[in-house]
């Protein structure tokens, strides 16, 4: 079992246990990480769940899809690596990942 | 000493509840008292992928029950039936329909809203259902069986959405609209031929200005029966004609009640000890300066974050943008602001034969709600348009060779006053 860090955008840390299958914003709300609203539940609708993935480990996530590009690409807070975290899901592979919280969600 | 905080209603609202007053730092116990046997489970998905099968069960609650344990926030089943506001206690009656009494200290009314029933002969028929909650989702999903008749009542976004997923599941759907026209009570006229066009070319069967007069059948539903004698054949019947505020506990406690649990901008009823948030509650929205009582998930969270803040005892408030969604075959809508006593519509995209389009609501220049098809970038810079009160021009949003962000001028001026709004909830 590997971990996960989001770091908010203060700078607060949460190492969360991975569960692999499940999306990250999944995860992020299992455990009560504080900046993921996830308001449509990882419909990929509502765009409060934007995280940007750490240096390289955007190879282990892939590049944001299609329509979740459209949405990335209105927010002032876009990073070449963002993504939203309801359209990743998570596998061993992430064992260390890191994803950095907006100021601001959408 | 140790405090409580007591939750009616375990859904949206609860479940961001119970969480924001943990991040706020309430100490004290929390416990949610639902009647439903289940802990707070995304609504949403019922009219759409769960109905549809592309979602379990497993995957709808918002939180896991390992969340709230580490969380300490206590859960239990029944239904609360009297609130005692000197004494601070309230009356809890379990599955078993024994009473017992509860106290706390700050209480957090999030009781919601239920379907309005039709009253018309033979409405209590097998085979009438409605869509509230996990349960009425399950027993339609049970009722499906493929090339047989259904015949939905009602065409809300509820109402279209179901019919979606009943033809995806290969029943032949007819739906009844007592209005002119599907959506009418929401959208532009120009967005509901859009979703009449598309349900039709999907198989779906709409008839307007058909009021329903009753249902035939032995023991089990199998006519839809219409004021002009029309009969429609229905193995399975779905009501969606609206929701109506649970508001009774309160009003039965004194507390301010129309149209919703009447709440000021911290979500405080006018006692200091009791809040309330989501679909039962009826604030004034800033942005748009009126009071309203919305039924969807971000105003539940919204609103109960700002709840959870005032029971901590801050003082929080927000400017929140009223928005909603709807998945309806693989149109995704998202709609931001609220589009009543819009003055001018500029339709952007082509709604007559494709799928992917935007309404924009303009009130005397100025952009107050849109409705976006397949367009999530229309949709984001609505809502930023909106929610900062930026000056736009109107026409130049029909003109496609514009691109979207380009529709937000470099120097856009945040406009002065803030409309008024012509709302009635
Ligand atoms: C089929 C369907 C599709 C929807 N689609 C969308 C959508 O796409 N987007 C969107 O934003 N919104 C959608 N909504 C609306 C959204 O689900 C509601 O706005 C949201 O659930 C409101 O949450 P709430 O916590 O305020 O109340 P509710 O979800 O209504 O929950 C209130 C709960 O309190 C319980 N309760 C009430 N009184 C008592 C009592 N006295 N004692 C104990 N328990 C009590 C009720 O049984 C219920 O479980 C949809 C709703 C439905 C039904
Ligand atoms: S949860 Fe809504 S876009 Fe990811």
């Amino acid at each position: 079992m590997g971990s996960i860090t989001f770091i908010e955008h203060d700078g607060a840390e949460h190492a969360v246990e991975i569960e692999t299958g499940k999306s990250l914003m999944q995860i992020a709300m299992n455990n009560g990480v504080p900046g993921i609203d996830a308001d449509c539940g990882g419909e990929a609708a509502c765009g409060t769940c934007h995280v940007i993935v750490d240096g390289d480990w955007i190879a282990a996530t892939g590049k944001a899809g299609d329509e979740e590009l459209q949405m990335l690409d209105m927010t002032p807070d876009r990073a070449p690596t963002s993504r939203l975290a309801c359209q990743i899901i998570a596998t061993d592979a992430m064992d260390g990942l890191v994803a950095r919280l907006p100021e601001f969600q959408m | 000493m140790n405090r409580t905080c007591i939750v009616i209603g375990a859904s949206h609202a609860a479940a961001q509840l119970t969480t924001s007053l943990r991040q706020e730092g309430w100490e004290g116990d929390i416990l949610v008292i639902g009647d439903e046997p289940h802990l707070p489970y995304h609504r949403p998905p019922l009219s759409k992928a769960f109905l549809s099968g592309e979602k379990t069960a497993e995957s709808l609650p918002i939180r896991p029950a390992a969340f709230y344990q580490k969380n300490d926030i206590q859960f239990r089943q029944g239904r609360v039936t009297a609130i005692n506001r000197d004494q601070q206690t309230l009356t809890l009656v379990g599955g078993g329909g024994e009473s017992e009494q509860l106290s706390y200290d700050k209480l957090a009314l999030c009781t919601g809203a239920r379907v309005r029933k039709v009253e018309l002969p033979g409405s209590d028929l097998d085979g009438i259902h409605y869509l509230r909650d996990m349960a009425d989702a399950e027993s339609i999903k049970r009722s499906v069986a493929e090339g047989q008749h259904a015949v939905i009542i009602g065409g809300g976004y509820v109402g279209l959405e179901t019919a979606a997923s009943l033809r995806q599941l290969g029943m032949q759907v007819t739906l009844l609209e007592r209005g002119p026209r599907i959506l009418g009570r929401v959208t532009a006229l120009e967005v509901s031929e859009f979703y009449h066009r598309v349900h039709t070319e999907s198989g779906v069967c709409i008839h307007t200005h058909v009021p329903v007069a009753g249902f035939s059948g032995n023991g089990r539903v199998q006519k839809v029966v219409c004021a002009d004698g029309t009969e429609f054949p229905a193995h399975l019947v779905v009501v969606g004609v609206g929701v109506m505020p649970n508001t009774e506990l309160a009003e039965m406690a004194g507390l301010n009640v129309d149209s919703g649990i009447v709440v000021d901008e911290g979500c405080r009823t006018n006692d200091q000890n009791i809040v309330a948030a989501g679909d039962c509650a009826n604030q004034l929205n800033r942005l748009y300066g009126c009071r309203i009582r919305l039924e969807s998930v971000p105003n539940a969270t919204e609103q109960a974050k700002i709840a959870a803040a005032s029971v901590c005892g801050k003082s929080s408030a927000s400017e929140f943008l009223p928005w909603f969604w709807s998945d309806q075959y693989n149109l995704k809508l998202q709609i931001a602001g609220l589009s009543q006593g819009y003055d001018q519509l500029v339709i952007r995209g082509d709604r007559f034969t494709g799928r992917s389009f935007a309404a924009f609501y303009f009130k005397e220049g100025r952009l107050i709600a849109a409705d976006c098809v397949n367009r999530p970038q229309e949709y984001l810079l609505s809502k930023r348009i909106i929610a900062q009160n930026l000056a736009v021009q109107p026409d130049r949003f029909a003109d496609e060779s514009v691109p979207v962000k380009e529709l937000l001028l470099a120097d856009s001026p945040v406009l002065v006053t803030v409309g008024g709004c012509s709302q009635t909830a």
